[in-house]
């Protein structure tokens, strides 16, 4: 589903998606720093977060500065018919962030599914990598553990700056 | 970092309501006043131990394009390289990681045809392969760590 942007939601946008303002009425600043009443951008926000264009307004973490240093991209090959129904068991488990179907690169990289998972131990994450190749059985064809080593660069999304 | 602050990122993470005084809200529900949740959220985000503290945009849905995609570098070149794919604004995150594959990035960009462009710029400049994995399925974004 794609969403159309209205001009106004483009400026909302801009205006928010580095920082909500730490002001008691964060919005009310909005309003006044795009010139328009509090309402209509708690309205437009309030849309958007309906419509899943915003997944939600919330803190993320620096997860390192948490304590989970161990940070593991896993990749599984699983077969193309299964991968839907194992996917979505694979991303129901608690300790996964993400999981998603990517495409193979033959012969260099066989896998086609990819979870998240982050420990404050190496032993955490490994029984967690056991669990989820418990999950796939026979479906799993092969796969490997890519640990994170360093942050290159994080800044997030930025739209229309 | 104590109890207090890790209530707060816990509770932060959870979604923050849109009404007319939302820090009030959440600081009720912390048991904290106002001005103490804000002093220790804005100490938060000025130590890193919070990155961001905003409405989370979901790039598809607004009609951008994302990607994840992967280098091999030489480890002689790596320093430069990284130099190179992170000067592009379109680059979100940029990891190192553990493989012969060993540089994965996130690229977000307003136009969906961008992300080609810049794949074929990074291509051109660091005279690597790029490859190339968008996701084809989504079966769970949650990205919540308790503190």
């Amino acid at each position: 589903m794609q969403f159309i942007l209205t001009a106004f939601d483009r400026e909302l946008i801009r205006a928010t998606q580095k920082a909500l303002p730490l002001t008691p009425q964060p919005y009310h600043a909005l309003a006044a720093q795009l010139n328009v009443p509090v309402l209509q951008v708690m309205e437009r926000l309030q849309f958007m977060l309906d419509h899943g264009v915003i997944r939600r307004i919330a803190a993320v973490p620096n997860h390192y500065a948490l304590g989970y240093k161990h940070n593991g991209m896993t990749v599984w090959n699983v077969p193309d018919t299964e991968v839907d129904s194992l996917g979505a068991q694979v991303g129901a488990l608690p300790f996964v962030t993400h999981c998603y179907r990517r495409p193979r690169h033959l012969p260099l990289w066989e896998y086609n599914l990819f979870a998240m998972v982050h420990g404050k131990t190496q032993q955490v994450v490994d029984a967690q990598i056991a669990e989820i190749a418990a999950l796939l059985g026979e479906f799993n064809l092969g796969h490997e553990v890519l640990f994170s080593t360093k942050i290159l660069k994080k800044t997030g999304l930025q739209i229309g700056s | 970092m104590d109890a207090v602050d890790r209530n707060i990122i816990n509770r932060l993470q959870q979604g923050f309501p849109i009404c007319e005084f939302p820090y009030t809200q959440v600081a009720a529900e912390l048991d904290l006043s106002e001005s103490e949740l804000l002093q220790r959220l804005t100490h938060l985000l000025e130590t890193g131990v919070l990155s961001r503290f905003a409405p989370m945009y979901h790039a598809e849905r607004l009609g951008g394009g994302l990607t994840l995609a992967a280098l091999a570098v030489p480890a002689e070149r790596f320093e430069a390289v990284a130099a190179i794919v992170n000067a592009f604004p379109e680059v979100a995150h940029n990891y190192a990681r553990q493989h012969s594959l060993n540089m994965w990035f996130v690229l977000a960009t307003e136009q969906p045809e961008r992300v080609v462009e810049v794949i074929e710029l990074i291509e051109q400049q660091t005279t690597l392969t790029v490859y190339n994995m968008p996701k084809q399925t989504e079966y769970y974004i949650g990205l919540k760590f308790e503190a």
